[in-house]
This record gives C-alpha cells, sequence and structure tokens, in this order.
C-alpha cells in the first residue's frame, strides 16, 4: 500500500524531513502498528516516535487514535500535541 | 460562518463590519484576540525575550479542523454568524495570531461560542508555535495540560 506521509514541527526536524511516500507493510492496520514500524526504522526515528508516546497521528487529515485502521488511508501525518490559539 | 489561515494581519474593525454589514438580526457580537507575548509564561524577560513566534500548520487539515469546530458551536448556539481567522508563519511581539467573532441575538450565546471556539481550536487545530529568543536560543512551545483541561468543561 503506497501512502504519503507527513512531518510536522520537531518531529519534521528531527527526522529531516517534511514528507516522504512510503509503500507500507501488507501487516500493518492500524495508527498504533505504524507507530511501531515508524520507531524500528532507524535510531533518530526510535528516539522520535518513542519519545514517551507523545507524536500524535492524523489519518487523511482527522485526528486518529492509536487504534483507527489505516488500510486505506492515502495520507498519515506525525505532528506533536498543537499549540495553536 | 468563515475561517482563514493567513500570514498577513487582520483589523478587528474591519472584520465586524464586514460580518454584520446589512444585518439587522444580530444583537450583540462578541471577539476574541490572541496576541504574541514578549516573554514565555515562567521564563524572565529579560533572559528569554521573545525575538520572533513562528507558526507552522497543516495546510488542509487546518482548516478541516477549524471549520469542524465552528460546525460543532453551531450545534450548540444559535449563532447568527462567526469568524475565525488564524496567522501562520514568523511573527514578532505585539502581533496579532487569532481572531474569533461571534454574533448572535443575545449575548450569552456569542460569550460562551466564542470561549468554546478558542478552547477548541487550540487543541485540535494543528499549528504549532516555535519561539525564537532574543539571546539566540529557541525551542518549539510545549503543549499546556491547562489548555486540555479546558475543553473538558465543554463535554
Amino acid at each position: 500500500m503506497t501512502v504519503r506521509l507527513l512531518y510536522f514541527a520537531w518531529v519534521r526536524e528531527k527526522l529531516g524531513q517534511a514528507e516522504e511516500t512510503v509503500s507500507l507493510p501488507a501487516e500493518l492496520t492500524t495508527v498504533a502498528d505504524v507507530l511501531g514500524w515508524q520507531a524500528q526504522r532507524s535510531e533518530i526515528h526510535r528516539n522520535v516516535f518513542t519519545s514517551a508516546g507523545i507524536v500524535r497521528v492524523a489519518v487523511d487529515q482527522t485526528h486518529a487514535q492509536p487504534s483507527v485502521n489505516i488500510k486505506h488511508a492515502r495520507e498519515i501525518a506525525f505532528f506533536p500535541p498543537v499549540t495553536g490559539g | 460562518m468563515a475561517i482563514r489561515v493567513q500570514t498577513e494581519d487582520f483589523d478587528i474593525g474591519r472584520e465586524i463590519a464586514a460580518l454584520t454589514a446589512g444585518r439587522i438580526d444580530i444583537g450583540a457580537v462578541v471577539t476574541f484576540t490572541g496576541l504574541v507575548r514578549g516573554a514565555s509564561p515562567g521564563k524572565s524577560l529579560a533572559t528569554h525575550s521573545l525575538a520572533t513566534m513562528t507558526l507552522e500548520h497543516y495546510p488542509g487539515m487546518t482548516e478541516a479542523e477549524l471549520e469542524r469546530v465552528e460546525a460543532a458551536a453551531l450545534e450548540r448556539w444559535p449563532l447568527q454568524a462567526s469568524l475565525i481567522v488564524h496567522r501562520v508563519g514568523t511573527l514578532a511581539p505585539g502581533d496579532n495570531i487569532v481572531l474569533v467573532v461571534t454574533a448572535s441575538l443575545h449575548r450569552q450565546a456569542a460569550f460562551e461560542a466564542a470561549e468554546f471556539l478558542m478552547d477548541y481550536l487550540k487543541t485540535q487545530a494543528p499549528f504549532w508555535k516555535k519561539e525564537a529568543a532574543t539571546d539566540g536560543t529557541g525551542d518549539w512551545v510545549d503543549a499546556r495540560a491547562s489548555d486540555d483541561q479546558a475543553i473538558a468543561r465543554w463535554r
């Protein structure tokens, strides 16, 4: 499954990229699975994605809890808790 | 009902005038404006004076979230009109960041809906603030637990 991954704020800075298009392993079905997959991609990824579970996820531009299904996602975004307003 | 994300400043008077032009069904207009502070809460102004604040956002999702927040307010209060304007890009202390305008027949709905919109916007809309201090240091602003607590009262 090809999906666009987006990164914002310090997640973007630490990974050194704003977005990428990847083929996710077929066995990944939930947001929690994707977070686990991210964490094992490199030492930097491990630091970003396991830092006390702080990284938030949006699937197709909607906030998504760890249990949300990502099988038909076209865009998955990763970011810190929001600080607007 | 409208939302806007923009780099340029906004003029509160002009926004109210545009919202109420030609209408006689509005009895109350409430506005909230958020501004850039010169120092972070809990930090000494002398040693951590803010030079700039840069707002990053998630184009597409930002607009979608602001529209969802506005729709949620409309479900709860009989608003005649509403407007959310949020700036992005690099701002200086004293600059406007965000404007919320609500209009209703009577004041209570406009007051409450304006607070609701701000409380939800702060925890839902994908904006991130990065501060740069005059001493050359800088970092991303942490989310505040008090913002999460603020939305609990609307549940």
